[in-house]
């Protein structure tokens, strides 16, 4: 292990690096703890980021919650007995992570590459061969625009130290460490995610996409993320990608606390592609206040199990939420999304829509809350969950939940399940499509609510995915 | 295939769907250029028929043969019969949500022609055939057939016979629920698409259709088999008399 660097030269190296805002630079030191989890790892951890107190303070406590919560005693259960906590390296810095060779990374990734036309020096950071990738080009030009309009941009790390009292504000505000036993774990021993505040009645025209700033730490097992929307503002956050991205920790926990003031709009996309060693659960919430809308497009694509349930709390009257969410579970995988919709103040509205495809024995599953307080009158909130099964052995399960204090409400709730009609693929092969062509028709038909509200070059990326998905599916 | 060779040559054919018998030995043999007429009482297995030329999973061949270009279409998987130039104007033709008509319109034209045509040229072709069809711009960006009304529909599947061309089309009661502006619309679509290279199968009810498209042959169908055949004259006739007349002819015919 090298030598800490002297808190001077730490600090010097923030004001270097501040102008990109992300990445550590060549003065990063060496650190990998050991396996578990325990006090002394926590306190090293924020030692050497150089944390102020109350920080440690909150991660100590929230460790301790984390050890005492028992697991929780609901989804999939017999694969979250698998989790071996003792098992994982809670701290590890980028430079230090395990990479693989190229040759052993599986051959249908090296195809999804290809089909996907995702460029040579993205490969083989995706495929967990390289720790770093940078695309300073296209990041810097956006950075000026930012700083112009006073947009701060940045990871957390950087964040805490730059912006201290803002996030010390809000720091657990929306989800408290408390909240279950992977906030509490999130909340201990976080590391990297993004830390974004847009000024009053700023309009953030592109999107933020956290993919610029790559490097492995970012894309962490225990991103923290914190988005604040000062009133009239405007942001669009985007992170993940459609390409398959190996990931050598198995446990992400990852949570994401947005918080729209009155009258802002903020949609956070996220498109998660991990590879089939990973599990994927992680906590999402936002707080939106008087008129203030959300929106969290959610696209689940890969991992072993993900348990995620974006959730908006409808603060203030008015305030509009929506979560839109698609899930593709494949051999092996367990997709078990939702939503919830928390409706405090009157006159608020909420929608989710929320579309899964189970594939060869998948699994996706629908777990969703809407929940009206007393006084929440004239809320309305609909809810739609479709769910396709390409096969026999592929199983879709849907737990809507609602809870409604208040009478003057209008609440829908429409969920199908269906499989790929024989009349729609006899309609499209009578005009010569392949049945596959067909198919991959109807699957593309099915998300397109989800897939138009996606950036164009994320849309395309998408489809290609699932023609690949969908080949050799015949029969 | 000679220039004498029929495009579509139907032998005896007998068709069953669920374990019941529907079609019971149908003849008939289209020759490039002709467009046949063929009429019935519903539950006659006129749209059987045209299911079954297509080849639908569900309607199983028990005896017969059908030749297509003087090949074994019965042997060919229904997208193979569309590539090489089959076509079935649907009757109720299925939604297929989230699938826009211009995404659609492209796949299958590909599809039929074997390449991608270059998007200028496409969009040229595309607008001349809407004008002639009455089909809006907007039409482009709806979702296949979803929310269409039954006009629209129809206009939809002829739109696609227009650009995909094919040599035998198989038109199912593609006038059945038209006012008599989309009728004639429709009829002069289908009839300028006619020519002597391809043939056209015009399956339907009511004779309407065949002021504007006329059929150089008819045949009525009843009780799965064509009981009888004629020119146009004969379309005027049912019309007159009604299907009871044919029925009463076969009857006594001995040849139920």
């Amino acid at each position: 292990m090298v030598a800490e660097l002297s808190r001077d030269e730490m600090l010097h190296n923030v004001k270097a690096d501040y102008k990109y805002g992300f990445h550590m630079g060549e003065e990063d030191y060496s650190f990998k703890s050991g396996k578990g989890l325990t006090r002394e790892i926590v306190v090293k951890l924020s030692k050497m980021k150089n944390e102020p107190e109350w920080m440690l303070e909150y991660r100590l406590k929230a460790l301790d919650i984390f050890l005492k919560k028992p697991m929780p005693k609901w989804g999939n259960t017999k694969m979250l007995e698998d989790i071996d906590f003792q098992n994982i390296h809670y701290f590890v810095r980028a430079t230090d992570k395990q990479g693989r060779d190229w040759e052993d990374v599986p051959e249908n990734i090296k195809m999804t590459f290809d089909r996907l036309g995702i460029p040579e020096a993205e490969r083989k950071f995706l495929a967990g061969v390289t720790a770093q990738y940078e695309s300073e080009v296209v990041y810097h030009s956006i950075r000026e625009d930012l700083e112009k309009q006073g947009v701060v941009f940045m990871d957390m790390d950087t964040g805490l130290r730059e912006h201290e009292d803002t996030i010390r504000k809000h720091f657990g505000t929306i989800i408290p460490a408390g909240d279950n036993k992977f906030s509490a774990l999130n909340s201990a021993v976080w590391s990297g995610g993004s830390f974004v505040w847009v000024p009053a009645g700023v309009r953030v025209e592109i999107p933020l996409q956290a993919y610029f700033r790559i490097n492995t730490e970012n894309m962490g097992q225990f991103e923290r993320t914190l988005i604040i929307a000062e009133p009239g503002s405007y942001v669009h956050y985007i992170e993940g990608c459609t390409a398959p991205t190996y990931s050598s920790d198995s446990l992400h926990s990852a949570v994401v606390e947005l918080i729209a003031k009155p009258g802002s709009h903020i949609r956070y996309t996220t498109i998660q592609n991990w590879s089939n060693n990973v599990y994927n659960l992680v906590t999402k919430r936002a707080a939106a206040y008087d008129g203030a809308k959300v929106e969290w497009v959610d696209g689940n694509l890969g991992s072993k199990l993900t348990m995620k349930y974006p959730s908006i709390y409808l603060m203030g009257p008015k305030a509009h939420g929506e979560v839109l969410s698609i899930a593709f579970a494949g051999a092996g995988q367990h997709q078990d999304a939702g939503a919830k919709m928390v409706h405090f103040a009157p006159d608020t509205t909420s929608i989710i829509v929320s579309k899964s495809i189970s594939k060869d024995g998948g699994r996706t599953s629908y777990r969703g809350l809407v929940k009206v307080y007393p006084g929440a009158e004239n809320v309305k909130s609909s809810v739609k969950c479709d769910a396709l099964l390409m096969d026999e052995d592929s199983r879709s399960d849907t737990y809507p939940t609602m809870e409604i204090d208040e009478k003057d409400v209008t609440i829908e709730h429409e969920a199908t399940v269906s499989k790929v009609g024989e009349d729609q693929l006899f309609y499209l092969m009578s005009r010569g499509l392949t049945q596959e062509q067909a198919t991959t028709m109807i699957v593309n038909g099915f998300f397109e609510p989800f897939t138009k509200e996606l950036p164009l070059e994320y849309a395309v990326e998408l489809n290609r995915l699932i023609a690949l998905n969908m080949e050799g599916s015949v029969g | 295939m000679t220039a004498t060779t029929p495009i579509l040559k139907i032998k005896d054919l007998h068709v069953e769907v669920e374990g019941k018998q529907i079609l019971k030995g149908v003849n008939l043999t289209v020759n490039a250029g002709e467009v046949h007429a063929l009429m019935g009482r519903n539950g006659s297995g006129k749209s059987t028929l045209s299911y079954v030329l297509m080849g639908h999973p569900r309607y199983k061949v028990t005896q017969g043969s059908v030749e297509y270009k003087g090949q074994d279409l019965l042997a060919m998987s229904t997208d193979e019969r569309a590539r090489s130039g089959m076509y079935l104007a649907f009757q109720y033709p299925v939604a297929i949500p989230g699938v826009s008509v211009s995404n659609f319109l492209r796949a299958t034209v590909k599809a039929r022609r074997g390449i991608d045509v270059p998007v200028k040229e496409f969009r040229k072709e595309l607008k001349e055939c809407m004008a002639k069809l009455g089909v809006k711009d907007e039409f482009l960006s709806r979702y296949v057939n979803e929310g269409f009304s039954g006009g629209e529909k129809k206009r939809l599947e002829i739109l696609q016979m227009a650009l995909l061309k094919p040599d035998m089309a198989l038109l199912d009661e593609t006038d059945s629920g038209l006012d008599i502006d989309a009728l004639r619309t429709v009829a002069e679509g289908i009839s300028s698409f006619n020519n002597k290279d391809n043939a056209i199968i015009l399956i339907t009810h009511y004779q309407r259709i065949l002021d504007y498209v006329t059929p150089g042959f008819v045949h009525v169908m009843q009780s799965g088999q064509i009981v009888k055949s004629g020119g146009s004259d004969l379309a005027k006739e049912l019309e007159a008399q009604g299907y009871d007349w044919v029925a009463k002819e076969f009857a006594s015919s001995g040849a139920n």
